[in-house]
């Protein structure tokens, strides 16, 4: 494995009694994408702000390349941040913004200039020397803001919701140039986020935080497809919710069985008289005109949402709703008809309830 | 007939704002030494000017009190406000709303404490204490004017020149103050004008050898008013009004080139 960047140890960052963050614990890797992810409130800011120095620690120790730089000022850590709202300085030309922090560092005139030009042509700026920030559009804004922390090569490059004030469309495709960014100058990214598309489509791994904790830390497919809590597998994709019990268990699968339907699973130490909750992405559900021996449900479409790529379906079978997606528009699934509802044994995400949790 | 309406409404606005002036300035070009009838043109007054010596140190002594007060005022009054914005500490609140008293109380209230208060600590009257009362009472007026653009400034700008290698000293040289020079600029520029007409508070605090234009105009209203310092004032006019008009120029060649780009 390659060696470790940023180590982040037994963080605890408290504001007033409330203790915002809790035994954080992290160690990235050079070159990494890595991105925090989790809903407003969990503390990916507070850490990011962290490591960046703009905001103290409670407890814990952060260690950047090797350095313990926990008291450190930030204009001596080798990390840069960019900010949601770009933050770039009013006053100066594109160019000025990006020179910043050679000039603070008193880096030769010529040599800012150099530099200044390679990063316009990285971020795809040139001929915007001259202009002012207040001229430019949101995306060519936040270019800039990267080119004014890339030039300075921090071994860390820290992005607070870097995308989340651009529309979708300038979204999807920033999202893919700083990827392609960070592939080609292989500078480490930590990344914070509260959508999970971003986070799905960008990381090479991902850290789910919930009230201060690490939820779960692995690989977008892992984390997706083999989600170790049912708060992750909620978090992340759209899903459906079965709660039910364990009725009978052999050698290989166990019986759910729900209020009005009974489904098959794998065994694995499950046992009789369990309370599970059952997860089945929407893009797993299986649909069929006719009854299957394997169908579950019986319902009818309510309703449909097309949106080009795919249709999403909401079918409901007596009090429950049941979220389907298809890709494209297929004519046999119209609102009103009745429908069977089903999916494959290796889809089925399944957790054990703690009874006296609910 | 609508139109014809709003023209006359329009010029008696400026006549009625701009008469008296006009009439200081044309009298400053009278024969007659009364302020009644217009009897001739002539500069004879602005010859007479430059002879007067008290109105001359009069002069002389107000630009330096509104420069002082003016540039002191200014400095502690940006680094106040900046400092209020910035951090907080207990008691912030009660400070905030403290600081509008010497705006909104009755100027001969300020004129009064502080002259009870330069007796208390046996300080002479004099051009001291007339700066002192000055800039006592323009900083409030700088540090509301510089807050209401620090409202607006992004506070994620000055973490980012941090978070590239900036000291604080060198955040607040280089990307604070340029960016609050227009509320700075027109703080100045309130307390300046604040400090130049000043009669009620300078009239407590000024003493012998500290007397200001103002002053010595008000004063003289007892024994009637010289052409000379109708001639004195209309100088005055004349350079607030080539001011005024390059700060315009200025200003709107700026729009232009922005508009341009």
């Amino acid at each position: 494995m390659s060696k470790i960047v940023l180590k982040i140890d037994h963080l605890r960052r408290s504001f007033g009694d409330k203790e915002v963050i809790k035994d954080f614990d992290l160690e990235v890797y050079e070159g990494e994408f890595l991105t925090l992810l989790g809903s407003s409130g969990c503390g990916k800011t507070t850490i990011l702000r962290a490591i960046a120095g703009l905001d103290s620690v409670t407890e814990g120790h952060i260690y950047i390349d090797g350095k313990d730089v926990t008291s450190l000022d930030p204009k001596f850590r080798e990390v840069n941040t960019i900010f949601q709202n770009y933050a770039l300085f009013p006053l100066m030309t594109v160019e000025e913004n990006i020179a910043f922090g050679l000039k603070m560092k008193k880096v030769d005139q010529q040599e800012i200039k150099k530099r200044v030009q390679e990063m316009l042509t990285l971020v795809h700026l040139e001929g915007y020397e001259k202009r002012k920030p207040r001229e430019l559009s949101g995306g060519e804004q936040q270019r800039v803001s990267i080119a004014r922390a890339l030039i300075n090569n921090p071994k860390v490059l820290l992005l607070d919701e870097p995308l989340s004030a651009l529309d979708q469309k300038l979204r999807t495709k920033m999202q893919l140039e700083l990827k392609g960014l960070q592939r080609k100058l292989g500078i480490t990214f930590v990344y914070v986020t509260h959508s999970q598309d971003e986070a799905l489509t960008m990381s090479d791994r991902i850290v789910l935080l919930k009230d201060g904790k690490i939820e779960q830390a692995d690989t977008p497919i892992k984390i997706y497809e083999h989600p170790n809590s049912l708060y992750t597998a909620q978090f992340l994709g759209d899903s459906n919710l079965f709660q039910g019990v364990v009725t009978k268990v052999d050698v290989k699968y166990a019986w759910v069985k729900l209020e009005d339907a009974m489904f098959k699973v794998f065994s694995n130490q499950l046992q009789v008289d369990m309370p599970v909750d059952v997860i089945i992405r929407p893009e797993n559900i299986k649909l069929s005109l006719k009854k299957k021996s394997d169908s579950v449900f019986e319902g009818k479409i309510v309703d449909s949402i097309y949106d080009g790529a795919s249709t999403q379906l909401i079918i409901r079978t007596g009090q429950r709703e049941i979220r389907a997606m298809l890709f494209g528009n297929d004519k046999e699934y119209v609102k009103g008809q009745e429908i069977f509802v089903t999916w494959d044994i290796e889809d089925v995400i399944l957790f054990k309830r703690d009874t006296d949790e609910k | 007939m609508k139109k014809a309406v709003e023209n006359i409404y329009l010029v008696l606005i400026f006549l009625f704002l701009f008469l008296p002036i006009a009439v200081l300035i044309l009298f400053s070009f009278n024969t007659s030494s009364l302020n009644i009838v217009f009897e001739g043109f002539t500069v004879h007054w602005y010859k007479d000017l430059l002879q007067n010596r008290t109105l001359l140190e009069a002069l002389f002594n107000t630009l330096i009190v509104a420069g002082v007060s003016t540039i002191v005022s200014t400095i502690i009054g940006t680094i106040s406000a900046y400092g209020l914005h910035k951090y907080s500490f207990p008691g912030k609140n009660v400070v905030n709303e403290l600081l509008y008293i010497p705006v909104v109380i009755p100027e001969i209230v300020l004129g009064i404490s502080l002259l009870s208060v330069y007796t208390l600590l046996k300080l002479e009257l004099g051009m001291v204490t007339l700066i002192l009362s000055h800039i006592c009472f323009c900083i409030p007026f700088v540090i509301i004017s510089v807050r209401s653009v620090l409202e607006g400034v992004d506070p994620h700008i000055e973490e980012v020149a941090n978070d590239l290698g900036a000291s604080k000293f060198q955040i607040f040289t280089k990307i604070v103050i340029p960016m609050l020079m227009p509320g700075i600029l027109s703080g100045a520029q309130l307390a300046l004008t604040l400090s130049l007409d000043d009669v009620v508070i300078s009239y407590f605090t000024a003493g012998p050898g500290s007397n200001t234009l103002p002053l010595q105009v008000y004063s003289m209203i007892k024994t009637g008013i010289t052409p000379d310092v109708n001639a004195l004032i209309t100088i005055m006019l004349g350079v607030v009004f080539v001011l005024l008009m390059v700060s315009t120029v200025v200003q709107l060649r700026r729009i232009k080139k922005e508009a341009i780009s």
